[in-house]
């Protein structure tokens, strides 16, 4: 299978096991365009953060084709793997920050680890900072940041590559809902200049807030798309969007 | 603000270096108060007093071989001590034509006698036992076999009691033994090193677990094996420096004293295992050996533990 058209990602029966054990996902089939805006959501158990994994590059499925970019990930070698991971952010469930780096050096790190240079990375950051209302706290270490606090410096983390994929595994589990709906609108104007947006959650109010948005509903590691909206959605929905899809 | 913070200048797509301090931050170490230089200062110390005693001992056989290689010694076998005498005079004089013969020294009667008196006692030992009369010959080339047959021959054929050796056949056997021990001092240094190598591979892979949270982020956010094997390298030639020069001064202090001690004997053949400039670059070549070890290790230790990871 190639990669679909102007898609981002496009996944092709794809399944995924750890070690013997039966699939925890199965026969995914789904594309993801450039500037939509994607709910993940499931119960409990469902494959959500299986599924995060593959969209992130912590796993390999077991079968099945996975495009990014326009490339077929399933044949491209481990060591060009860091060039995709690059252009993707990643909010994680229990945020990964760096422990014994602080707020600044733990949102500077994708720029850092890109080779952007030292006097360029500090401006950026310390906005970005700003804007998640952490300027105060740029020098504090994760273990003295509040919950809320740790998930707006993984949120600041996760965007301040600009990155054209950014995967959020509960992104809001910890603020309150004014901060939430805050960076619900970061996530949507990311979405505005290109950044295709997944999302998992289990917060209605949040999938209420975006109307337009698309929802990927996982049961049992299946992908409920009784339209096919999900894999060939309608071409209004992406055809606005910057991307072209011409391969990493 | 209601947009998301503009990004100065643009991202490298590529694969570059993740250096200066926040890269070294990633592995935060308490440098001194680890093992990891304690042991290598102790490995190129030992390894910097192995390579010194290979190569003394080294200068001294190749001294001593250099100086004994044109000299061979005549003995004239003979019981009769007027005929004996006779002909140690005739030898020295069939030597003194050969046109391969630099020098010529009869050895005195009295010089002999010294040279057996810690086996026969004090006393004129030549008055009872027939002792051969011995003469020293430089010769102005190598005494090779082929040499020595020749010179054999000619003597013979006037005086066949005539025996001729060549004196560095006699030291053959000090030779091998010092051929020995320069092999014994190059395999401690084997060993030493590759004691060190795995020491650092056990510190690398402790680090590695210890950090393993840290390498798993950058790795998710893009950092290449080769940036983060770059960090633990970082770490590890820090260590290797400040161990390698602390064993460094160390093993020449001690090689100095040593050396000291030995020059305090005065003699002849301790003299010949002396240092030249060569043989200082080669010392100094022990602890860059060292971090360079150390570093390639912990980059084959790191590279394989990130290989595990997707």
């Amino acid at each position: 299978m190639t990669a679909v058209q102007g898609s981002i990602v496009s996944f092709d029966n794809v399944g995924l096991r750890y070690g013997t054990e039966p699939e925890v996902l199965s026969d995914l089939s789904f594309t993801l365009f450039p500037g939509c805006f994607y709910f993940l959501t499931g119960a409990s158990g469902a494959g959500k953060t299986s599924l995060l994994k593959l969209l992130y590059l912590a796993q390999r499925p077991s079968r099945g084709a996975i495009h990014m970019f326009g490339t077929d990930l399933i044949t491209t070698s481990r060591d060009d793997l860091p060039r995709f991971r690059r252009r993707l952010g990643v909010v994680f469930q229990d945020f990964r920050l760096v422990g014994h780096l602080s707020a600044f050096d733990n949102v500077a790190l994708p720029l850092r680890i890109a080779g952007v240079k030292e006097a360029d990375v500090i401006r950026p950051v310390s906005e970005m900072l700003d804007w998640v209302g952490l300027a105060h706290r740029a020098r504090a270490l994760p273990a003295t940041l509040s919950g809320g606090e740790q998930q707006r410096v993984a949120i600041a983390r996760a965007v301040i590559g600009r990155p054209d994929l950014l995967v959020a595994d509960e992104p809001t589990g910890n603020v309150d809902p004014d901060m939430a709906l805050r960076l619900l609108r970061l996530f949507e104007a990311l979405g505005r200049l290109g950044t295709t947006v997944v999302v998992a959650t289990h917060d209605v109010q949040l999938l209420k807030a975006l109307p337009d948005s698309l929802i990927m509903r996982l049961t049992k590691g299946r992908l409920l798309d009784p339209t096919g909206a999900l894999r060939y959605p309608p071409r209004a929905s992406y055809a606005a969007a910057p991307w072209t899809g011409t391969g990493a | 603000m209601t947009k998301p913070p503009p990004i100065s200048g643009e991202l490298e797509r590529g694969v570059v270096a993740f250096g200066g301090r926040a890269a070294a931050d990633l592995v935060p170490r308490r440098r001194v108060a680890g093992p990891v230089p304690w042991v290598i200062a102790i490995m190129i110390m030992l390894s910097t007093l192995a390579a010194g005693a290979a190569l003394s001992l080294g200068n001294l056989a190749g001294s001593a071989r250099s100086e004994l290689s044109g000299a061979v010694t005549v003995q004239v076998i003979e019981a009769d001590r007027q005929s004996r005498d006779a002909q140690a005079v005739r030898a020295a004089e069939l030597l003194l034509g050969d046109p391969a013969v630099a020098a010529v020294r009869p050895v005195p009667r009295e010089e002999l006698v010294s040279l057996v008196e810690p086996w026969l006692g004090t006393g004129d030992a030549g008055a009872a036992i027939p002792l051969p009369a011995l003469i020293d010959v430089q010769l102005s080339r190598a005494a090779d076999n082929a040499e020595v047959l020749r010179l054999e021959t000619l003597l013979k054929a006037e005086i066949p009691t005539a025996r001729v050796d060549a004196q560095s056949a006699l030291l053959q056997p000090v030779y091998a033994a010092l051929s020995a021990l320069q092999y014994l001092s190059l395999g401690l240094i084997a060993l030493l090193a590759i004691a060190s190598s795995a020491a650092v591979w056990l510190a690398s892979r402790s680090a590695f677990v210890n950090h393993r949270e840290s390498v798993e982020i950058v790795h998710l956010l893009g950092g290449a094996d080769r940036q983060i094997a770059r960090i633990f390298q970082r770490s590890v030639a820090m260590d290797a420096v400040l161990g390698a020069t602390l064993g460094l001064g160390l093993g020449t202090a001690v090689m100095l004293l040593v050396a000291n001690r030995f020059a305090a004997l005065d003699s002849g053949m301790v003299a010949g295992g002396g240092f030249d400039w060569g043989d200082w670059l080669v010392i100094a070549a022990i602890p860059l050996s060292g971090v360079l070890i150390a570093l390639m290790t912990a980059r084959i230790t790191v590279m394989s533990a990130l290989r595990r990871m997707p």
